[in-house]
């Protein structure tokens, strides 16, 4: 790889690079994309615990009218905390997870472009999460929403918006430095052979995710940044008496906000979009289709961010235009769907965990895109607006979207990070308390929601016709709560050694990760693939037979010579300035809140963090 | 049956009211302080339009959904692994690709056409509305008659089969203005002034709520409309535009004393000294069914406990605690009593 002459130093010096590849300080200074993939998915997975356990205090307190289980501050803590843990501590990382895990592995790198940049970003969403969760301990949870709609929110009196403006800006630097290294990585270090239109569907979702992240997380920075100087140094961007405006929040708000819904669906489609064919034994339906509509979502999503607007009162030519941008948007979203049921079509389905979780993806979406399709009838979404019926929207769309997707892709890809499958078993109990959990708990939310009951309430009076669909919502959140339980103890025994046990190929799949050990050794590649077809390992394995039907290649296909040159291939070494670089972050956004001239502390250590970065040799002695 | 109460049975709700009937037994008949608040069932034409468009859209989507999930399950039986199945290689089929995406897309016209027409005509201020100006505070709505000069807060009185164009403000946060029976929602902004417009066909009570989030008591931000016969509400009119009596004896004059030292920073009441303009005016108090929000039933008991420590059972209510004694509480209650 690179080819500079380095003056090796002669002796240990605070610049050397750490060697440890076990233990745990190799994890806090790894640069290897599969650790950091690793890193990513089981903070999710816990932040995700977190923010169930919102939710289930949530339900427990709406579960009955006139509870008494929470206060209405405690209850706005929540909601709010719930929100912001799914979206950006869930949701998000778990997409940046399967990020970094496979896409050096689907295209045929060794890792990424930016190893180090990679390992900053995860330590900053690491500290960034922390950040934001300890505000429970320091005099209040951000209580405004994650929408944190002006002016409200510059008015809540306790630190916990403090901490949402700056906590959000610094998980956004995590974003942006991910979004640039999967770009680069993408476009610039496919193996040989790999034209763009050979790339798997799950890069293309990478790809289109990454550059809604560029430019989607400048806009809320801007945001932010103007909430926090409104909260925190008197500016006046959303205060009506000093000529600023609160509409301004909402537009930069959804005009990032939007795209983020995209940011949060593409990579589970991506998911599917490797799961289906491979598990029905045929290549995509459609691929161009599919990689054509997922960009078209990724440009569209730009030009409905108002539809979350449409009670502001913009008037009847704004409405009309992103009514209309809002149904069309629909189009592609709903090419996807027939592709992927062309998929199946003709195939021979296999009904494993992870054909299950996707299945269940398709057939909630389509839930989810229709009720979807029904919010751009502008005059009806004035009764929809804030009503439960929206909150079953998103979370159709989010749940039973990517959350099926995510859960999908853990099952699927759990095998090659670990070197076993999940048990089946459990895995389909899983499924099914999940399914049964989610339909429970969102369903009844379109009839309480029709029925009139607004979002983010922390009561409502007996005698509504609400009490017995939320009792049911509850209970259906419990049931999640179980399956989510199954699935951890699933992990648990699956672990057991020997009892699981899966090669390199389980699933007898299609793309390029499948050809290497499971787990992958640390090169990934012995030697760097020529690509020659989409779905090339498959190519490998099988041709198409003259009945139309995959014939077994016979000379070789899966995994080759692998133990070759192992010695030769130069791989990044671990660096520790990463986490110091994050750690500066840390300091400083403490500081913005609870002493301002401390801010210059944590920025020293960063720029030192960056300083030893710089200057620390290419690789370890 | 108040799970019918959402879903009265009208045919096209067919699949709800199966699913509220199966439900009903459970349903408790308690009288409440409460109302309808759903918005499949219109009395307005306002909300009848918008009801219409969702009626075919909900069609078109229950269509979709069945042939398309009935689609995928099959897909899921007939192509299941079994012996012998072997999986067909091919990649595509353009001419199905582009069939399946020019349908949504004409049925997404077809839904375009009478939703910006609708968008279009619901944005028209009608000849001959009555005009009242809504002022959202937390948690609760301030109602100007600016015609007439009287104030009132929570419960909106309006003549029926007359058009209410509404001129919303708010003084601290974006809170939203919201009648399903009779129309959807607005939301009210501070430094804007938002309209809406809508009729109520019959006399009666509709309720409604405030619905962006607003702060800690979002959930206590009620609000009703009460609709009249033209005739009947213009008495009302009449009589809310009358200065309140003042108290002149026993309980509810030493109230009005102790209102006259307190209150007063915050409430107005027409014809005494009281021009407070923070908290609602309580002129003509005891005329209506509900305070704070619409939260509470407007009895002795629910004023005491108010007057007493507002923010225990209204969290975040901006009204202090004035720490008076279980007597002067009485009074002060006993004076709130005289201000029909």
């Amino acid at each position: 790889m690179a080819t500079a002459v380095w003056e090796q130093p002669r002796r240990r010096n605070i610049f050397a690079r750490p060697t440890a590849t076990t233990g745990w300080y190799s994890w806090v200074t790894t640069v290897d994309h599969k650790k950091i993939g690793i890193l990513y998915g089981v903070t999710a997975f816990v932040f995700f615990l977190l923010g169930g356990l919102e939710a289930l205090a949530l339900r427990t307190q709406l579960a009955t009218p006139d509870a008494d289980v929470l206060s209405a501050d405690l209850y706005n803590q929540f909601f709010t905390m719930h929100g912001i843990t799914m979206i950006f501590l869930v949701v998000m990382p778990m997409g940046v997870a399967f990020f970094n895990y496979f896409v050096p592995l689907m295209i045929g790198a060794r890792d990424v472009a930016f190893p180090r940049l990679n390992a900053l970003s995860y330590w900053i969403f690491l500290f960034g999460g922390i950040f934001i969760y300890s505000s429970f301990l320091l005099g209040g949870a951000p209580d405004g929403g994650w929408f944190g709609y002006a002016p409200l929110s510059t008015k809540l009196p306790t630190d916990g918006m403090d901490f949402y403006a700056v906590g959000l800006q610094f998980l956004g630097i995590a974003s942006l430095a991910g979004a640039v290294n999967f770009i680069v990585t993408i476009l610039n270090m496919r193996a040989p052979g790999m034209t763009l239109m050979r790339m798997p569907v799950f890069i293309w979702m990478a790809l289109v995710v990454s550059f809604l992240l560029l430019f989607a997380m400048p806009v809320i920075a801007v945001a932010l940044f103007e909430l926090m100087f409104d909260r925190l140094f008197g500016t006046n961007f959303f205060q009506v008496a000093a000529g600023g405006d609160p509409v301004l929040w909402q537009h930069l708000f959804w005009l990032f906000g939007h795209p983020e819904v995209y940011i949060l669906i593409l990579p589970a489609m991506g998911i599917v979009s490797e799961v289906l064919p491979t598990f029905s034994r045929k290549p995509l339906f459609g691929y161009a289709a599919v990689v054509f509509a997922g960009a078209a979502i990724g440009f569209m999503g730009w030009g409905v961010w108002a539809h979350h607007m449409f009670a502001v009162g913009l008037g009847p030519v704004a409405n009309a235009a992103f009514a209309l941008s809002t149904m069309f948007i629909a189009v592609p979203t709903g090419v996807k769907i027939f592709n992927w049921i062309g998929t199946m079509w003709g195939g021979s389905l296999r009904f494993n965990t992870s054909m299950l979780f996707s299945v269940g993806f398709v057939a909630m979406f389509i839930i989810g895109g229709l009720s979807g399709v029904s919010h751009s009838i502008v005059p009806h979404d004035a009764q929809q607006t804030d009503t439960y019926y929206v909150v079953a929207h998103f979370h159709y769309v989010l749940f039973g979207g990517a959350l099926f997707g995510i859960m999908s892709g853990l099952y699927y890809w759990w095998p090659k990070i670990f070197g076993h499958r999940l048990g089946e078993g459990l895995g389909k109990l899983n499924f099914w308390l999940w399914f049964i959990g989610f339909n429970l708990t969102f369903g009844p939310m379109h009839i309480v929601g029709l029925q009139g009951m607004p979002r983010r309430i922390y009561t409502y009076p007996d005698g509504m016709g609400w009490n017995l669909w939320n009792l049911m919502e509850t209970v259906g959140a419990f049931v999640i709560a179980v399956s989510t339980l199954v699935f951890l103890v699933n992990v648990a025994v699956s672990r057991r050694k020997g009892r699981y046990e899966a090669g390199a190929d389980p699933w007898d799949a299609r793309t390029l990760e499948w050809s290497i050990p499971s787990p992958p050794p640390e090169y990934n590649f012995a030697e760097i693939p020529v690509i020659t077809h989409r779905d090339d390992f498959w190519h490998k394995k099988y041709f198409v037979g003259p009945g139309k039907t995959a014939e077994p290649v016979f000379s070789g296909g899966a995994a080759e010579a692998e133990h070759e040159a192992e010695h030769h291939i130069h791989m990044p070494s671990p660096s520790y300035f990463p986490v110091i670089a994050a750690f500066g972050l840390l300091v400083a956004a403490y500081a913005v809140i609870f002493g301002l001239p401390a801010v210059a502390i944590g920025l020293l250590i960063t720029t030192l963090g960056f300083f030893g970065w710089v200057f620390e040799p290419g690789a370890a002695e | 049956m108040e799970l019918f109460r959402g879903l009265k049975a009208r045919g096209r709700r067919f699949l709800l009211g199966v699913l509220a009937a199966s439900f009903a037994l459970f349903g408790s008949a308690c009288e409440t302080n409460v109302g309808p608040q759903d918005f499949l069932t219109p009395e307005g034409p306002v909300a009848r339009r918008a009801d219409g468009l969702w009626d075919v859209t909900f069609a078109i989507a229950v269509v979709i959904f069945v042939v398309v999930e009935a689609v995928l399950v099959f897909t899921l039986v007939k192509f299941r692994r079994r012996p012998g199945r072997e999986a067909a290689q091919f990649h595509g089929n353009t001419k199905l690709e582009v069939i399946l995406t020019l349908i949504p897309t004409l049925i997404l016209a077809g839904l375009a056409v009478p939703t910006v027409k609708a968008i279009a005509d619901l944005s028209k201020k009608s000849e001959g509305a009555l005009d009242v100006t809504v002022t959202a505070k937390q948690f609760w709505w301030e109602y100007k008659y600016p015609d007439a000069g009287v104030v009132t807060a929570n419960e909106m009185h309006v003549p029926t089969r007359t058009p209410i164009f509404l001129s919303l403000e708010s003084t601290d946060v974006i809170h939203s203005f919201w009648i399903p029976d009779l129309t959807g929602t607005q939301d009210v902004i501070p430094g804007r002034t938002n309209n809406m417009q809508f009729i109520a066909d019959e006399p009666g009570t509709y309720w409604g709520q405030c619905k962006e989030y607003c702060g800690l008591s979002h959930a206590n931000m009620r609000l009703r409309v009460i609709a009249h016969e033209p005739a009947e509400f213009e008495r009302w009119l009449q009589d809310q535009s009358q200065p309140a009596a003042n108290a002149t004896s026993g309980a509810a004059a030493e109230g009005q004393q102790i209102f006259l030292q307190t209150c007063v920073n915050c409430h107005a009441v027409q014809g005494t000294e009281a021009k407070g303009t923070i908290g609602p005016d309580l002129t003509h108090f005891a005329s209506r069914e509900t305070f704070a929000g619409a939260t509470f039933a407007n009895t002795t008991e629910n004023l005491r406990k108010w007057v007493d420590h507002p923010a225990a059972i209204k969290p975040g209510a901006p009204m202090p605690d004035y720490g008076l004694s279980a007597q002067e509480i009485d009074a002060v209650v006993a004076y709130l009593q005289t201000l029909e």
